[in-house]
């Protein structure tokens, strides 16, 4: 039986968009040029590939189902209506491709590639004595990043976070960009009245501590949310759609309270593309003023959005480990680096240091944002005629 | 013209100087081998179209050749006897603003708008002179007074932005004079200037050069400015120095192709009715001259030898050096001295019928007002007028032209008169209809007939799109109707009409030059089909050989397609040689129209007057001088 979430459109819309993409510059000239240029820059294709598995990951981890109750008799279990019954466990694919890393619990803390545990514990010994000792593990070797507090898999807990990542990163842009190009070129093309309306708006907007607008509205919303772990069925709509999903009401927070830069950004550069010659020439003739900002204002903003995109990227990643921290981000039963930095900070107070937990959330975050980084670069300079051809 | 004797010591002497720059592409030549020397007080103009080493030249010789990509790769720059090449950092930093100083184009961005006038005066001078303050107080205000800066001692506590262009200009040449230096570089003193500014700071530059026997280096594109200022002038074409002689020497009798080319590309009166003389392709890339002659290629009478042997700069006549083969009598006598060809000297005839007589534009009473609006509740306080009442008519097939400084409002009543500013009040009949009156979708009908070409090439052209979709968007627009294949042929037929090939529709505006996008913006505002279009400053960023050759471009589409034009300009020469008639802007109001005759030989209106005898002029009886060297065939 699937299991929609909420956030699982995002990653589904984020799917369909690179298959579309991917056949439009198939059809379209200029965009296979610009493809061919991405193409010729080896470090991109590099970083391109790494954000491919990343965004694999996110989406092995987006396919969900709950598989049916099996009785001690072997037969699946039903409900008094007659209808079958299913786990309250929705496990992703991703889940189950890892069934052995998720399912080898340790203890407690284990060192990457440890025999033992890492703290000291009393072992009662075969002649009854008792000592104090590192206890084996129960799957030496097996922790390639160590184990968690719980004993869980840090590695594993680590791909877990990659889809909270691509969710808040790529979810909130996704909300941030058409809402900051509307009301960034509506507001700088048309100017009077429209364009107050707008600045009121995005001043008012970022005069609000952004913290104090996102823990007041994931109080109202997200606190009755799902938070990862098991689904209840009052959670589930249709049988299938978790519409309340938390992670889901945080990417809509964060973007609705960072889209004003942006915003802003843009505003500024369109009133002065308006007064550009090119596109006082399109108004003589009476081009109309959709098509002018379609063909003449947008795509000369683009390399505004992009630079936010990466720049905002590596923040919003960063936002959510905040916001898990103050109790409002997202469970702790979906994996996220941000929790796991949270975590750490008291890791690193003891003695001997945990450092694991911290470098494995490092690793993974700088793996995804580095990637992002370089990539979108690539794809700026591929998208600007003026530095083609060199 | 010529002050002062030639025989004392040079203030500066430039031996064989080199300027390289390393890029990504090999080494640019920007200065490639320049020698001249100027007296005390003598004024030596460096004269030379965009990207030919002027400004190089002059970073070279305050030594600030922007680091690391240029550096000095030879010659000797000898300054009262000695060569400021070897020298090291410090005693440059002594040299530069104390004995060399320089003045900028740009007087907006020449002085650093947070420290008053006075400030960034007594910085150089309290620098330089190791004068305390409150002498150099006195030597600052003394330096406001020479330059004849209304109310010195109040100025000296202002602001930059509170002063005009030419006031701004004014301080600057105050800065540079205030430690007496002995030599100063003027980049282009005036080219951001009003024509009317523009005289008095030159005359000051002059009188200053006078009391304080400053020699003076001029570096400009405009030929006339050279006539009227210098005493030497030295023709740079990529990064050589190809002609030198005294002013009146080289206008009388110049010798390089080059510089006869280049003077007879400026427009003027008694030019009017034929093409003017172009140089045919594009300077050379610095990073691939020639290995000859760096102006064979585009040479009217270029020989066998020319691209590969190089001519030196020899005296040919008193005082006159030319680096041209055709005035070596020993080249001449080598085989290698056969002519490649030898183009036509005399211009074809480029005569616009007389126009109908039936006019096509008529304007009357036009205002467009800005509102200053103030306060939380933005009321409106009061207008800023920028276009105030005028009345124009223009005939099918003619050119009026509109002049005026810059901030009279003649680009406002442009846009306004194509509907691209909706106008406050008036009244605008294309064809006995008031287009002001419509609404923008009644007036589309009418936008195909009224279009425009820009001034800048750089920013007219959206750098996103090809050319072939630059020139599309107006055909899509005005003409929804036609065909994918007619409307790529319409393309590829309006570009070959301003002379660029097929194979300019996939490329993007960055890859062509400033006179190929113009060429663009031309065949953009043609494709529609128009009767009317706008020229905005159309010529105006444009070298002067490059110039020419727009400017016959606009002349045979006119005559070709029946064009009015309105031309909307500063330089009156280009009016002399292109206008029907004329009209002088002045605050919003048209002061004064006329036929360009009427307005140029007979001006009435005091302003009018202003303007024509402002405007640097070379003697026009000198033309007939400009013959190119004749080739025995």
């Amino acid at each position: 039986m699937p299991v929609i979430l909420a956030t699982d459109f995002i990653v589904f819309f984020l799917a369909g968009a690179v298959i579309y993409f991917a056949f439009a510059v198939r059809r379209d000239g200029a965009a296979a040029s610009a493809w061919r240029e991405i193409r010729k820059n080896r470090l991109a294709m590099a970083c391109l590939a790494v954000l491919a598995l990343y965004f694999s990951v996110a989406l092995l981890d987006s396919i969900r189902y709950r598989d049916p109750v099996i009785n001690e008799d072997g037969v699946q279990a039903m409900t008094e209506e007659g209808s079958a019954l299913y786990s309250a466990q929705a496990l992703s694919l991703l889940d189950r491709a890892f069934e052995g890393m998720r399912t080898n619990h340790e203890k407690t803390y284990s060192a990457p590639f440890a025999r033992q545990l890492f703290v000291k514990e009393n072992i009662e010994l075969t002649d009854g004595t008792t000592v104090r000792e590192y206890a084996p593990l129960k799957h030496p070797g097996a922790h390639f990043l160590g184990t968690d507090k719980v004993g869980n898999d840090v590695f594993f807990n680590a791909l877990k976070g990659i889809r909270t990542a691509v969710v808040i990163g790529a979810g909130t842009t996704l909300i941030i960009v058409p809402f900051a190009i509307f009301f960034g070129v509506v507001a700088g093309y048309f100017g009077g009245i429209l364009d107050d309306i707008v600045q009121y708006i995005y001043t008012t907007l970022a005069s609000i501590p952004g913290v104090l607008l996102i823990v007041a509205f994931m109080l109202l919303f997200g606190t009755t949310g799902y938070q990862g772990g098991l689904i209840s069925e009052g959670q589930l709509s249709l049988g299938v759609f978790v519409f309340n999903d938390r992670l889901f009401w945080l990417a809509l927070i964060l973007g609705i309270t960072s889209w004003t830069d942006l915003c802003r950004l843009i505003r500024g550069e369109t009133l002065k593309l308006r007064e550009l010659e090119y596109v006082q020439a399109s108004r003589a003739f009476g081009v109309s003023r959709p098509g002018i900002i379609y063909r003449h204002i947008v795509p000369n903003v683009m390399h505004l959005v992009l630079i936010t995109f990466v720049l905002q990227f590596s923040a919003l990643v960063l936002a959510e480990a905040i916001l898990s921290y103050i109790g409002i981000g997202v469970g702790p039963q979906m994996g996220s680096w941000g929790n796991m930095i949270n975590t750490s900070r008291l890791e690193l107070s003891m003695d001997p240091v945990v450092w694991w937990n911290l470098t494995a959330s490092f690793l993974f975050m700088f793996g995804l944002v580095l990637p992002a980084n370089i990539f979108g670069d690539a794809v700026r300079d591929a998208l600007d005629p003026r530095l083609r051809y060199r | 013209m010529t002050e002062k004797k030639t025989d004392m010591e040079p203030v500066i002497k430039v031996k064989d100087l080199r300027a390289y720059f390393k890029t990504p592409k090999g080494l640019a030549k920007a200065v490639d081998g320049v020698s001249f020397e100027i007296p005390k007080g003598g004024t030596f103009a460096l004269v030379g179209e965009s990207g030919c080493g002027k400004s190089v030249t002059a970073l070279s010789l305050i030594q600030l050749v922007p680091e690391p990509a240029g550096y000095i790769a030879g010659g000797e720059i000898i300054l009262n006897g000695r060569d400021m090449v070897p020298l090291d950092e410090r005693s440059k930093r002594e040299i530069r603003g104390n004995k060399i100083s320089m003045i900028f184009q740009e007087p907006m961005t020449s002085l650093n708008p947070v420290f008053t006038i006075g400030d960034q005066l007594m910085e150089t001078i309290v620098l330089h002179q190791g004068k305390r303050k409150g002498e150099a107080r006195k030597a600052a205000i003394e330096m406001l007074e020479k330059v004849h800066l209304p109310e010195p001692e109040r100025l000296f506590g202002e602001y930059p932005h509170r002063l005009s262009g030419g006031q701004r200009q004014r301080v600057m040449i105050a800065m540079a004079l205030a430690c007496r230096p002995d030599l100063l570089i003027a980049d282009e003193p005036t080219t951001a200037l009003d024509v009317t500014i523009q005289e008095e700071i030159l005359r000051l530059i002059r009188e200053m050069k006078g009391s304080l026997g400053t020699a003076v280096l001029l570096i400009t594109h405009n030929m006339a400015l050279v006539y009227r200022n210098a005493d030497m002038v030295g023709v740079m074409y990529a990064g050589k120095l190809v002609e030198s002689a005294s002013t009146q020497e080289l206008f009388r009798n110049p010798m390089h192709p080059y510089t006869i080319k280049l003077l007879r590309s400026i427009p003027g009166q008694e030019k009017r009715g034929k093409a003017l003389d172009t140089i045919p392709g594009a300077v050379p890339s610095a990073v691939s001259y020639p290995a000859g002659c760096h102006f064979s290629g585009r040479c009217p009478r270029e020989m066998e030898g020319c691209a590969s042997i190089e001519p030196p700069l020899a005296e040919r006549a008193q005082g006159h050096s030319v680096a041209c083969h055709l005035h070596d009598p020993g080249f001449m006598n080598q085989p290698h001295s056969r002519p490649l060809r030898q183009e036509p000297d005399a211009l074809p005839p480029l005569a616009v019928p007389a126009s109908e007589r039936e006019t096509i534009l008529e304007v009357s009473d036009l205002k467009t007002w800005y509102p200053i609006r103030k306060g939380v509740l933005k009321r409106t306080v009061g207008h800023v007028k920028a276009v105030d009442g005028i009345d124009l008519s223009i005939k099918k097939g003619s050119t009026l032209a509109l002049v005026g400084e810059s901030g009279c409002g003649k680009t406002t009543a442009g846009k306004s008169i194509i509907q691209l500013i909706k106008p406050t009040r008036g009244e605008v009949l294309y064809k006995g209809a008031d287009i002001a009156a419509l609404g923008e979708r009644r007036l589309k009908p009418f936008r195909s007939s009224l279009q425009i070409i820009f001034q800048d090439p750089y920013s007219s052209l959206n750098p996103r799109l090809t050319v072939r979709e630059t020139i599309e968007e107006g055909l899509r627009a005005v003409k929804p109707g036609m065909g994918k294949i007619e409307r790529a042929e319409k393309v590829r037929s309006v570009l070959e009409r301003v002379g660029l090939g097929p194979e300019a529709m996939s490329r993007y505006p960055h890859e062509f030059s400033g006179g190929q996008r113009q060429r663009i913006g031309i065949a953009r505002a043609l494709a529609v089909d128009p009767e009317f279009i706008v020229c905005d400053e159309a010529v105006s960023a444009l070298d002067v050989s490059v110039q020419a050759q727009i400017l016959n471009l606009l002349k045979s589409i006119q005559r070709d397609f029946g064009l009015s034009f309105l031309f909307i300009t500063h330089d009156l020469g280009v009016v002399e040689y292109i206008a029907d008639e004329v009209a002088v802007m002045h605050r919003g109001m048209i002061v004064e129209r006329g036929t360009t005759a009427e307005i140029f030989s007979n001006p009435r209106h005091d302003y009018t007057k202003k303007l024509l005898s402002a405007v640097p002029r070379i003697d026009s009886r000198l033309a007939e001088f400009w013959d190119l060297p004749g080739l025995s065939l």
